[in-house]
């Protein structure tokens, strides 16, 4: 799996965004081991405590847990799964409604078309 | 705790102030950026932590003392250039490591000089100008020290051994030491750092978080740089 920083956004914020994803597209499945910090550093190319300062903010969301002496490990819980499923997708919702009100679809446009789409993409 | 003070520091070289009255504290735990334009004052910095040079006036000490004796026993440092004897070969600079340096992994230095292809038995006479810089890296990152001072540790590798230095400073990270990398080479190094110290003639003119940075700036230390110093 590749990393991509982006300009401009702290790195950290930029590695709780690709680790959820990786979560949610169960790349990581629940209950799998996370590397350890260092390793997830290195394979990133950034700096352990930055990287120690994402993981510990995926902890508090409930999307990893720790075991004191055995590392960390993707949540089984499903409610925060399927949480953070329906928030993904409302985000990704909202991204393309955005982009299609700006070249001019109304709500009416942009539902029948997701349709029309939907049977294309089929 | 912090690894190294700098108190009041200026240096003057006849009429040029290198160092202009800087004060800077360094935390253990942290890998450090010290960024700056050519003469800007990095290497002088570096060579007076690590007693090469005296202050005109003010003070360094790295965990509590003077540079001197003690201090060489826990600072690892990476020149600018060239300082070792150039008829020994990689072997042989590795013994003389291990003899100088209590804290000098051997098997370590070994693996390393093996990862970059690096030949043993070859002198460094003989190396290539990018080899002779791979070569001091390996021995300088096999030491176990409190403190790391690596004077462009990057210049002039080509950009995969960039990435094995870079790999090896952050595996090698230990929350015990702090590393200062001095560069101008910002967009490679930024992704590695905690803390960005800006030195401009001889003045420290900023001292953040990186991360701090990208959230207040919205743009990369790279940029940020380049607005800072433009010509």
């Amino acid at each position: 799996m590749e990393w991509n920083f982006r300009d401009g956004i702290p790195i950290y914020t930029q590695i709780i965004d690709e680790m959820t994803m990786r979560i949610a597209s169960g790349a990581y499945e629940p209950g799998d081991k996370l590397p350890s910090v260092r390793d997830l550093a290195v394979d990133a190319g950034v700096n352990p405590n930055t990287m120690q300062r994402a993981l510990a903010e995926l902890e508090r969301k409930g999307l990893v847990y720790s075991e004191r002496t055995s590392g960390r490990f993707v949540t089984k819980e499903e409610a925060v799964l399927s949480e953070l499923h329906e928030e993904l997708a409302k985000r990704y919702f909202e991204e393309l409604t955005e982009k299609l009100r700006k070249i001019g679809m109304d709500d009416k446009a942009i539902k029948t078309s997701v349709d029309k789409w939907m049977k294309e993409m089929h | 705790m912090s690894r190294i003070e700098i108190n009041n520091l200026t240096k003057k070289f006849g009429d040029l102030t290198a160092l202009d009255d800087v004060t800077l504290s360094l935390e253990q735990g942290q890998i450090v950026g010290l960024l700056g334009p050519n003469g800007s004052g990095k290497t002088t910095l570096i060579k007076i932590l690590n007693g090469l040079l005296q202050p005109t006036s003010g003070s360094v000490s790295i965990n509590g003392n003077a540079p001197g004796v003690e201090t060489k026993k826990v600072v690892a440092y990476l020149p600018d250039r060239n300082a070792l004897p150039d008829y020994m070969t990689a072997s042989q600079l590795m013994d003389i490591y291990g003899d100088f340096f209590a804290d000098f992994d051997r098997l370590k230095a070994e693996a390393m000089v093996d990862d970059l292809g690096i030949d043993r038995q070859q002198t460094m006479k003989k190396m290539s100008k990018g080899t002779k810089e791979k070569l001091q890296l390996c021995l300088v990152m096999a030491r176990q020290a409190d403190v790391y001072l690596l004077d462009e540790p990057i210049g002039g590798v080509d950009p995969a051994t960039r990435d094995y230095i870079l790999r090896t400073i952050i595996s090698n990270y230990n929350e015990n030491a702090v590393v200062v990398i001095s560069t101008h080479l910002i967009a490679d190094v930024e992704s590695v750092l905690d803390d960005v110290v800006f030195i401009h003639n001889g003045k420290i003119v900023l001292h953040k978080a990186a991360d701090e940075i990208r959230e207040e700036k919205g743009e990369s230390i790279d940029k940020l740089f380049r607005e800072v110093f433009k010509c």
